[in-house]
């Protein structure tokens, strides 16, 4: 099969940005759709990891399987999923993905290559390996790939699944995205281990540490990851060093965040830092960068508006599709 | 409780591994795994020989991990795989609870999304295995609506309700009862056949008592009746097989039809499978009733491990000719 080469050309360099802008662009609109009190439901931001959330997934082909968490739409972007997608989902309408049966960020299509994820975490991690298992069964080259936060690797599940992956030597990625918090607990309450990936070894499987602001570098390193995992060499972990730029959802305010804290990563901001190397290599200036903006802005207000227009479901449909068949 | 010996036939664990067997013959897609389910053949032997003929690739042993090989289930039933997950006692699957609750049952009326899988083991009591190795554990999952529940008390249904299982695109939760599974036998079919699920099985035709029951109680329940024909007193014992969701047709008839209910289970009494059908005839069958009903069930307490503690937790015979007598009253 057709894979991509561990260097990214033109193209798929802007391709990257493209993502990264437009999640960040969704999010955005989100934040103030939801303090205006326009949703429904709650929302949950990744602002801050766009390297890791889109350079990981970018390094997925047609085909493989991707597992995110409920702060992990923008991974979802280059599977396929769309603004307007995103939007029917958060404003419960019928036609939305779910239908309305699910909330938020609950988002997902099997055929594009991404489940729909659910709250209590990491439970795709063993979810992602059994699509790898079915891979394997089958000979086929492909490859899952999950995400959890750092809170999500104190669960059981995490390590089960880990482990019981390596025992397989399944094809299944395994990302953390280190992003400082669980709600508002902070990492130190949350381990001893000074890096996720040192964990690795545990489970006798490879484990890297990524920059998880630096977009080429989270992709560089899945890349090989997800090569290794379709070449038969089993899973690997990856944790993306990043932080989480918003509260835990949209009500929570992250009071328990020093104001120091954000700054500094304010100034290392994924979607800047990107910005800057593309513009050293003469591949993105004022001028471009403003006309891809307002094609995202037109794209974002395109999305909401029609969500806004689109209709709700009707209430007897609550007790539909409990069952196939 | 009491089962009938020296019968001719398939055993009860036979006909678990025949549906097993058959199906994998007939479906590539379908694989098996769980804890010591290989070369071992599995804690009480159902599995045994299939990695011989099936291959590791299908016959999948697991590291005690159920959370984890649950959750795989529904991650290889969503890329089109049927499998089936063996918990070595239903009482494990507590285990693995979050993945079957908020994974497995969740994901069709999100998604539409088929999750076609199995989760089997073997449950209930009887057998001196104390509070972690006896449990009924049916009624935890009855309660989560896009499960299909299902208990057989007899070794045609045990086979034909697996095999209905493993075509089913639902996932479905098997509890064997390992009581049954070597004092029960039957002479089978010789073909293939599936017995559908949501539909229960009038096991003995009577006119004066209905005996709501399933898995090894349909045994107690089958004895009392003899023995209250003795007395002439008529009873009907309705089989549910599959506990959610329910038959309640089949129930509702059966009542309309005697005017008396009793509802035999050994689960613990509240909230039990009994207690959901006690209220479904009151709700729906009121009008035919001429007695209170009755639950006679295990209390609850968990399940003891000295012989004469578990005598006394389990519902016997004369437990339900007691209460026979109790509804001839009216």
């Amino acid at each position: 099969m057709e894979v991509k080469s561990l260097e990214l050309n033109t193209q798929q360099l802007m391709e990257i940005y493209y993502f990264m802008r437009l999640g960040r662009a969704i999010e955005e609109r989100l934040e103030l759709l939801y303090k205006g009190g326009r949703l429904p439901g709650a929302i949950y931001l990744g602002r801050g990891q766009e390297a890791i959330e889109v350079g990981a997934s970018y390094a997925l082909e047609p085909g493989d399987m991707l597992a995110p968490t409920h702060r992990d739409m923008m991974s979802q972007l280059p599977r396929g999923i769309t603004a307007k997608e995103i939007f029917t989902q958060h404003y419960a309408r019928t036609n939305s993905l779910t239908r309305g049966k699910g909330e938020d960020n609950y988002q997902g299509d099997l055929k594009r290559g991404t489940f729909a994820t659910v709250s209590m975490l990491p439970d795709f991690y063993p979810v992602a390996a059994g699509a790898a298992l079915a891979f394997k069964i089958r000979n086929e080259k492909r490859v899952a790939m999950t995400y959890c936060g750092e809170g999500a690797t104190s669960v059981g599940d995490w390590h089960e699944s880990i482990n019981v992956a390596s025992v397989l030597n399944l094809p299944v990625v395994f990302i953390v995205i280190n992003n400082g918090y669980a709600y508002s607990t902070p990492v130190y309450k949350e381990m001893k281990v000074a890096n996720v990936a040192d964990r690795a070894c545990a489970y006798a499987i490879p484990g890297a540490v990524v920059d998880g602001n630096d977009v080429i570098e989270c992709y560089r390193e899945t890349k090989k990851a997800v090569d290794r995992a379709r070449d038969g060499g089993g899973p690997t972990l990856i944790e993306a060093k990043t932080m989480r730029m918003r509260g835990h959802a949209g009500h929570d305010p992250a009071k328990y965040m020093a104001t120091e804290i954000i700054d500094l990563w304010t100034r290392r901001d994924p979607i800047v830092r990107f910005e800057n190397y593309l513009i050293e290599r003469g591949l993105l200036t004022d001028e471009s960068k403003r006309e891809i903006i307002n094609r995202i802005n037109a794209e974002v207000e395109d999305a909401v508006r029609f969500a806004e227009e689109s209709p709700y479901p009707e209430g007897k449909e609550a007790i539909e599709d409990v069952y196939r068949g | 409780m009491s089962t009938a010996g020296n019968q001719k036939g398939t055993s009860y664990i036979d006909a678990i591994s025949q549906a097993l067997w058959e199906e994998m013959e007939r479906d590539p897609s379908i694989f098996i795994m769980g804890e010591d389910i290989g070369i071992y053949g599995g804690a009480f032997k159902v599995t045994e020989g299939f990695i011989d003929h099936f291959g590791p690739e299908r016959v999948i042993d697991m590291p005690i991990a159920e959370e984890a090989f649950i959750g795989m289930g529904v991650g290889a039933a969503l890329m089109g795989m049927r499998p089936i997950v063996e918990v070595q006692y239903a009482d494990f699957i507590s285990c693995g609870w979050d993945q079957i609750v908020n994974v497995a049952a969740k994901m069709h009326y999100r998604t539409r999304d088929a999750v076609p899988m199995v989760i089997r083991g073997p449950s209930g009591a009887g057998l001196r295995a104390g509070p972690f190795h006896s449990q009924s554990p049916e009624g935890w999952f009855a309660h989560v609506p896009g499960l299909k529940v299902i208990v057989p008390g007899t070794p045609y249904d045990a086979k034909g309700l697996l095999k209905a299982a493993i075509r089913d695109d639902n996932p479905v939760i098997y509890f064997e009862h390992k009581y049954l599974y070597r004092r029960l036998k039957e002479v089978l079919p010789t073909g293939d056949y599936t017995v559908p699920i949501s539909k229960a099985d009038v096991q003995r035709e009577g006119d004066d008592v209905t005996i709501v029951t399933y898995g090894a109680m349909l045994q107690t329940a089958l004895e009392a009746a003899r023995r209250a024909q003795e007395k002439g007193i008529s009873v009907e014992v309705v089989d549910l097989r599959t506990i959610f969701p329910l038959d309640k047709d089949t129930i509702l008839n059966s009542v309309a039809k005697t005017s008396k209910a009793i509802m035999l289970y050994e689960d613990t009494r509240t909230l039990g499978i009994g207690a959901e059908i006690s209220a479904i005839i009151a709700e729906e069958g009121f009008e035919n009733l001429d007695g209170p009903i009755i639950r006679v069930s295990s209390p609850d307490a968990p399940i003891p491990y000295s012989p004469p503690l578990e005598d006394f937790f389990l519902p016997q015979v004369d437990d339900v000719l007691a209460a026979i007598d109790k509804l001839s009253a009216y």
